[in-house]
């Protein structure tokens, strides 16, 4: 069994439960930087897809999972974020100018949808935010000046202070960086008055409007934050697909998002890397099974399509809290050991409220 | 002059044809939504089903049309009624959320499977009104169209007479209303829910059957989804005229779009609408706005 | 801590409010005044209008007409969000708490209307933003004390009873320190017993905290033991006003509410 000995205040929300998990952070973090050393080119740049997909799902799951606004046209952030930065670099920005301001636009447009889309919630919500992404899809095939339409445009390479990260080795720490940074930020903001708000808005708003959290405000800001993290890990897309064209940022993305956040388990940043981790090695996992089988079946991107819903859908019937309830389940296993109640986590079912009038 | 009014006249056709088949797919989702409170993006993928399912007994087993039609209304129908009654039933109780991913995740096992077991090219077969088209006032129309007019037409009335004066109907519409009160009525509510969606895999198997030849039979038949999904905020989530007013005005809107407003407009307008809507007018035009009791 | 409990001073002065739902007058000219450290309790019938009441208030809804003024301030033209600043607090008929989150957690965000820290100190987590969360947590605790909540402390709302959460609930409206306290049938599916401690605990809320409570309620034995001052509430109008008992021995009250 474990508790918590905490002698001083502080201790309740600092970053790590116990010097326990300090120390096992601190493992992985080195096990992360020896990496490069040991590991082959190919599997650093899959590793920095990885980190790129962990900040683009942790910037979704800042909206979806922390403010329960559903989004499913996030990847016209991305687009936005990786076109922008794009043209940023070809009109000769410094590297760390240019993500700044690709960030801002990205928060802008985030903005932009987030101001009408207060006004609705739940579905309608998901309906306008995948109308957007499909309008951003179309625009950006047709505004052939800027992004060079579907023909589309190359990417300049990513240099900070004359050296070159574009190497394998470098890109891979510079966007194992760029996740860290994220990640601590996303972590600060949600023990603090801001975060507390955002589940506030999340689980009741008339509760939250009694508090005096400003509802609309904090939603607007969420969408804003939320676009700014995804356009950010658009505009590391950029460097690592070196070639834009608009069918890299479908529906299909925003689904895969989605994907990551809910499987990964909504409200927690845990989950999105898990989520991400998850969505990314599927791929591979699914090529490596091919030739096991037959010769109908392994054929065509269907296979994937298919496994992709299969696992969504598993995820969703028997464990809705996703990988990091699961992570929580068996965690908690471990800390309670002999007095475990398998109930802790049991989900509360309600039959009577009705959704349509919230 | 009388070009602007033949050309007018033209795409009104055209949008009314093109619309009942958008009024045809939302009146499906808004059956389902009601019932259910789920929003089937599956629904899309219902109609491929039914593309693919119609083109393997025309061409594969040489069924005549109708049979071949009538075969694929029964089979989506059983199709959906299992999909409600297998998994989406297990979900009751749980967030709206959680339907909607589900719905996804069906949505793509469904596109999965039909890509695997069917490859990727497109294909088509021939019904009763193909590739013949007649004048009315002095405009051409495909009889397809006239057909898939008068399918989304039969359906609606036959589904208004349904619920207005069947036992059945009734106590699907009390089902949608309040479920608890429903059950203690004697409605067997489970059974009624899986019976909407079966009704609304009958609509889509319409849908898909009679679209197929015009789109071709491929997967992008479940972008009509999308369409429908503007539709039905345009005429206001949950009302089922409004689906049908909804999926009309959407293929009107397209159709002008298309000649009246800049290039490529066309391919978005739809969506635009839906976002305009939704911030002009949240419960769109037939919808009621609704609250919540604090 | 309260300096009028000596020379009650008027807290909220409402005057001719109307309230409308379409066609349904929920509130029709009423008006009320609340002076400080008192305990006001509206009675009524279902249906009286006295939720709707405290929605107008608290700037749920929109009223119709009338003017409702808190130490001269002018709350009809504020947003909903601005009212927790000034000092009003409130607690819900339907527990409206955050079912994920802790105790602490809740009762953390009850203290939202105070400076939690700029937005960068937030991100960065400066050492200025410690202690400030410290802070906090010192005053939430002293609330969990009050309460006796300290068992249940970490444990998220969705496996807590439902008599401990209409407690979380009224410490959560408390931790935001206000200075007019609405509580909405706040001994509704108590038992006894804890309906005897929330009497206590209404009574120490104003004789220690010095926070005046207006409370809808239908519990006769609450409202006898704490409330200072009825009000009897039918079909949007004041029925009648006064002592409990005055107010339990009125015909009036007695016919439309109370029964023989």
């Amino acid at each position: 069994m474990r508790f918590d000995y905490h002698t001083r205040y502080r201790e309740g929300f600092a970053l790590w439960r116990s010097p326990f998990d300090r120390n096992l952070y601190a493992l992985l973090a080195l096990i992360l930087i020896v990496l490069p050393w040991v590991v082959t080119p190919f599997a650093l740049g899959e590793l920095s897809y990885l980190f790129i997909l962990s900040i683009a799902s942790l910037g979704l799951m800042t909206l979806t999972g922390f403010t329960g606004q559903v989004s499913l046209g996030h990847a016209a952030f991305v687009a936005i974020g990786a076109y922008g930065h794009a043209w940023f670099l070809s009109k000769g920005l410094p590297l760390p100018l240019s993500l700044l301001l690709t960030a801002l636009m990205s928060a802008a447009a985030g903005l932009l949808v987030g101001i009408p889309a207060i006004r609705v919630s739940g579905l309608y919500l998901a309906m306008v935010t995948m109308a957007f992404a499909i309008i951003v899809e179309q625009v950006i095939g047709h505004w052939s000046s800027v992004t060079g339409g579907f023909t589309g445009l190359a990417v300049n390479d990513p240099s900070l202070w004359g050296a070159s990260l574009a190497g394998p080795k470098t890109f891979y720490y510079f966007c194992l960086i760029m996740l860290c940074l994220v990640l601590l930020a996303l972590l600060n903001i949600m023990r603090s008055g801001t975060g507390r708000a955002l589940i506030g808005i999340r689980e009741s708003e008339a509760a939250s409007y009694a508090l005096g959290i400003s509802v609309k405000g904090m939603k607007a800001s969420a969408f804003a934050l939320s676009a700014g993290i995804t356009g950010l890990a658009g505009a590391l897309l950029a460097h690592h697909l070196k070639y834009l064209t608009p069918d890299g940022f479908t529906l299909l993305l925003s689904l895969e998002l989605v994907l990551m956040v809910v499987i990964g388990g909504l409200g927690s940043l845990r989950g999105a890397i898990l989520g991400a981790v998850l969505i990314s090695l599927l791929p591979t996992a699914i090529s490596r099974i091919k030739p096991f089988l037959p010769d109908s079946i392994a054929k065509q991107f269907g296979l994937e399509t298919f496994i992709f819903g299969f696992v969504l859908a598993v995820f969703v019937l028997f464990e809705p809290m996703g990988l990091n309830g699961r992570w929580l389940k068996i965690r908690t296993f471990l800390e309670s050991f002999p007095l475990y109640r398998r109930d802790t986590f049991k989900r509360n079912k309600r039959y009577m409220k009705s959704e349509r009038y919230r | 002059m009388n070009a602007f009014w033949t050309t007018f006249a033209q795409l009104t056709l055209n949008g009314i044809a093109v619309g009942a088949i958008y009024a045809l797919v939302a009146l499906g989702l808004v059956l389902i939504y009601k019932a259910t409170e789920v929003l089937n993006f599956a629904h899309g993928d219902l109609l491929v089903v039914s593309a693919f399912a119609a083109w393997g007994m025309i061409t594969v087993w040489a069924f005549p049309f109708w049979l071949a039609l009538m075969l694929t209304v029964v089979g989506v129908a059983l199709f959906a009624y299992a999909l409600d009654a297998f998994i989406i039933r297990r979900i009751a109780g749980q967030p709206q959320f959680a339907g909607v991913m589900l719905t996804i995740a069906l949505a793509f096992m469904i596109r999965g499977a039909v890509s695997m077991l069917f490859g990727p090219e497109s294909r088509n077969y021939p019904t009763p009104w193909s590739n013949q088209s007649m004048q009315i006032a002095g405009l051409s129309v495909a009889n397809l169209q006239l057909v898939i007019l008068g399918t989304a037409m039969l359906v609606t009335v036959i589904l208004f007479l349904f619920f207005r004066y069947t036992l059945l109907g009734v106590a699907m519409q009390a089902a949608s209303q309040n479920q608890l009160a429903a059950y203690l009525n004697g409605v067997r509510v489970k059974r009624v829910n899986s019976l909407v969606w079966a009704l609304g895999g009958v609509t889509a198997a319409f849908a898909g059957v009679l679209l197929a030849p015009i789109t071709m039979v491929d997967i992008s038949l479940w972008f009509v989804t999308l369409k429908a999904l503007a539709a039905l905020v345009l005429g206001g989530f949950g009302s089922i005229p409004g689906a049908i007013v909804g999926g009309l005005l959407i293929g009107l809107i397209e159709q002008y779009a298309g000649v009246y407003m800049p290039d490529g407009t066309k391919d978005v307008v739809a969506y635009l609408v839906l976002i305009g809507v939704l911030i002009v007018r949240p419960h769109g035009l037939l919808g009621e706005a609704h609250g919540r009791r604090v | 801590m309260n300096t009028s409990l000596n020379t009650p001073s008027l807290l909220l002065n409402v005057t001719h409010l109307s309230l409308q739902f379409g066609g349904v007058q929920a509130i029709a000219d009423l008006s009320l005044k609340t002076y400080s450290g008192e305990v006001l309790a509206i009675i009524g019938p279902n249906g009286a209008g006295k939720t709707s009441l405290l929605n107008a208030v608290t700037r749920v809804f929109d009223p119709s007409g009338g003017q409702i003024y808190f130490k001269d301030q002018d709350l009809t033209q504020l947003p909903r969000h601005q009212i927790a600043k000034l000092g009003i607090a409130r607690t819900f008929q339907n527990i409206e708490l955050f079912e994920t989150a802790t105790v602490l957690d809740n009762l953390l965000l009850g203290r939202n209307r105070f400076f939690q820290g700029h937005w960068w100190q937030q991100v960065l987590h400066t050492p200025a933003l410690a202690r400030l969360e410290e802070e906090a947590r010192a005053e939430v605790e002293t609330i969990i004390d009050f309460l006796d909540l300290t068992a249940w402390r970490n444990s998220p709302i969705s496996g807590l009873p439902y008599g401990v959460r209409k407690v979380v609930e009224l410490g959560r409206a408390i931790c935001a320190k206000p200075e007019l306290l609405f509580l909405d049938e706040p001994a509704s599916g108590l038992n006894p017993e804890e309906t005897r401690d929330l009497a206590f605990w209404i009574d120490d809320i104003r004789k220690e905290l010095g926070i005046t409570v207006v409370m809808v309620e239908h519990d006769m034995s609450l409202v006898s033991a704490v409330a200072d001052r009825v009000i009897c509430m039918a079909q949007g109008r004041i029925l009648a006003e006064g002592s409990p008992a005055e107010v339990q021995s009125n015909p009036l009250v007695v016919a439309a509410y109370l029964g023989a």
